[in-house]
């Protein structure tokens, strides 16, 4: 007679995004902390840590802001191809090949002068990144193959394909047995906006700018974008329409790819100004955790990217001064991610204790 | 027996070894998709069912201490996928590659302390009579209990799907919940199970990896293989016969990658290292332009709305 009941609202929640991202936050951290409790390690100082690595002070805050470009970038993507139900989760090793494309640009025309080689740079890694995204597209529109799977796969040989480079033909001479490219000439790196007044925050961020303001435009005012919004909602319907929903789908991939692409193409030359393993950290499936978060919508997508950035920062922070292994990352992002999918119902639904009537 | 075929025979019983881990993931996954759901947390059940198997074994000394735990432990983790899916309808897809990332963050962050030890876990025996069988014996009757326990699950799958009432519920639930309720079924009840079930012979996998594929934990040990399981369940039509083979398939390369390692062949590690994954984009590749998808349950990846 008491048991709750399951009612549909006749409206969705109020302000549900952000009370159910409020609990959703509150209950991952909370599973964390008791989890690093049974680690043995002082559960409210590691929350305090996460706090003040990732955005206490400027120097966290410009890390988190760091952090967040690539991101950002290839979370744009994944939520375009989402709201498509594409379920593109590539975007780490479309990050991967557009790295790769982009030192492939710099070994092959060294000398260009930095206004020629920027362009061809990031040309490179977007024509590597997108190639790499589209392969999966066509497989999935020729053959009716499960995307999911084949862009996870195209995660793994995208990665090894990194590696094979960087251990073989392109291992800098002078670097002691190390895997990785020579360093960049000066011409191939993204430098600091304004180090007097914005520390390391290099032009990427002008980068994420202009695509964010580029695909908004695209997807507001252009025929095709405004189907690509409402293809994804119906593809029997679009397809009704007379929409060309392969050619949307091909397009989305390949531009999920070659946002990745640049993000690869940023965090190669911006930050370790050189190709090398170690840019392999994740951020295509942050990126995931990111699109879901900000429900696909392109405007919410910065905030989170920005938050969950300051996360992976904050964990950095735990590593250094209490020891916790990187792995404490992931569980944060998958606990958020379940906790978010399952808040979500109540934007749809409600309980209720009354009977019948 | 000259060197060749000696050679041979030891390749295709390391066959039966690499393969035996995807068959466990694989099987589990389809059991779960055959109730309806799609549960793309097989990675990230498997490696918490080999880091459980490794620590239970190392506490209490006995491997099959580990087999359980990494059964629960597998089991229990894929109850977050029923908890977000069949109770508050989230979208399966991602929860799935939640529970992916959840589950690997998990193990490698419990694991740190552990990784290098090693334990004592499965040792091979050889099956009597079955093992003297020339050829078939050596590659099939010359392994650990884990293995010999897989040989039992095809069959068993196969016998339960369509011989007994509860498979027949199991795949009512899979393909018309409606009509399954209609029969005064419950198959959201049925989807738990299917999840569990699923989640618990994925643990299974995983078990295998840290007890008799090796004795030890590392991080990261899985590399892949659930998502190969996910895909396997497509290649086999949703079929435990053609499972089989898709996982002998995958362990043939993996013994074969090994050997040629081991021989010092003149490839990069990292281009080896690419040929499961290559190969698995392969095999998808063949089943789906054979109509493959339409194998599918019905309602998979659909969730049951709750009744007001």
């Amino acid at each position: 007679m008491f048991l709750p009941r399951v009612v549909k609202r006749q409206e969705p929640l109020q302000w549900g995004s952000f009370f159910i991202f409020a609990a959703a936050l509150v209950v991952s951290l909370g599973v964390s902390c008791a989890l690093l409790a049974v680690h043995g390690k002082p559960p409210l100082k590691a929350l305090a840590v996460l706090w003040s690595g990732g955005f206490g002070g400027p120097f966290a805050l410009e890390d988190t802001l760091l952090k967040s470009i690539p991101i950002f970038l290839c979370s744009l993507g994944v939520a375009v191809s989402f709201r498509m139900q594409v379920w593109n989760i590539g975007a780490e090793g479309q990050f991967a090949l557009g790295a790769v494309g982009a030192t492939w640009a710099v070994l092959a025309f060294p000398g260009l002068p930095m206004w020629a080689m920027m362009p061809v740079m990031f040309l490179c890694a977007a024509v590597a990144g997108g190639l790499w995204a589209a392969v999966p597209a066509v497989l999935r529109l020729r053959f009716g193959m499960n995307e999911i799977i084949s862009t996870l796969m195209f995660n793994y040989i995208g990665i090894l394909f990194l590696q094979f480079l960087v251990y073989g033909a392109w291992k800098d001479p002078a670097s002691f047995g190390f895997p990785m490219t020579p360093i960049f000439p000066k011409a191939a790196i993204i430098g600091p906006i304004s180090p007097a007044t914005l520390g390391r925050v290099h032009w990427g961020l002008a980068v994420c700018a202009g695509v964010a303001v580029l695909l908004a435009v695209f997807l507001k005012r252009t025929r095709l974008g405004f189907e690509l919004l409402a293809g994804g909602e119906n593809p029997r319907a679009a397809r009704y329409a007379r929409m060309p929903y392969n050619l949307l789908v091909l397009l989305v991939m390949s531009l999920c790819g070659a946002l990745a692409g640049f993000a690869g193409c940023i965090e190669t030359s911006a930050t370790v100004n050189r190709l090398q393993p170690s840019i392999m950290v994740g951020y295509g499936y942050t990126a995931i955790v990111v699109a879901w978060l900000s429900r696909l919508r392109v405007s919410s997508i910065a905030c989170f990217a920005f938050l969950l950035a300051g996360l992976r920062v904050g964990v950095e922070h735990l590593q250094l001064d209490l020891q916790v292994p990187a792995a404490f990352g992931g569980i944060l992002e998958g606990m958020i991610l379940l906790s978010v999918l399952a808040g979500q119902f109540f934007d749809r639904y409600r309980f209720t204790l009354k009977g019948r009537s | 027996m000259d060197m060749d075929t000696a050679l041979l025979l030891s390749i295709l019983a390391a066959t039966v070894q690499s393969g035996t881990p995807i068959l466990y993931a694989t099987l589990g996954e389809m059991f779960t998709e055959r109730s309806g759901v799609l549960n793309l947390g097989v990675e990230g059940m498997m490696i918490v069912g080999a880091f459980t198997a490794f620590l239970a074994t190392h506490l209490t000394g006995n491997p099959w201490a580990g087999v359980l735990a990494a059964g629960l432990c597998g089991g229990g983790l894929s109850l977050l996928h029923g908890v977000v899916c069949l109770v508050f309808q989230g979208n399966q897809v991602v929860s799935g590659l939640a529970l992916t990332i959840l589950g690997l963050g998990l193990a490698d962050f419990l694991g740190t302390p552990y990784v290098g030890i090693t334990t004592t876990g499965f040792q091979a025996f050889a099956v009597p009579v079955l093992a003297d069988i020339p050829v078939l014996g050596t590659i099939f009757f010359r392994h650990d209990a884990l293995v010999y326990l897989s040989y039992l699950l095809p069959p068993l799958f196969w016998l339960f799907m369509a011989r007994t009432r509860a498979g027949l519920a199991l795949r009512a639930a899979g393909e018309h919940p409606a009509a399954a309720s209609a029969a005064g079924l419950s198959p959201v009840r049925i989807r738990w199970c299917g999840i569990f079930t699923g989640g618990f012979l994925a643990g299974l996998g995983g078990a295998y990896l840290s007890l008799a594929y090796t004795h030890l934990w590392t991080n990261n040990m899985t590399s892949g293989r659930g998502w190969i399981a996910v895909a396997l369940v497509i290649f086999a039509f949703w079929r435990p016969g053609r499972a089989v083979f898709g996982a002998y398939l995958f362990g043939g390369v993996m013994a074969l990658q090994l050997r040629l390692q081991a021989m010092g062949a003149n490839l990069p590690s990292s281009l080896m290292l690419m040929l499961p994954y290559a190969l698995t984009v392969l095999v998808l590749l063949a089943s789906s332009a054979r109509g493959g998808g339409r194998a599918a349950p019905a309602a998979l990846g659909v969730n049951i709305e709750p009744e007001e």
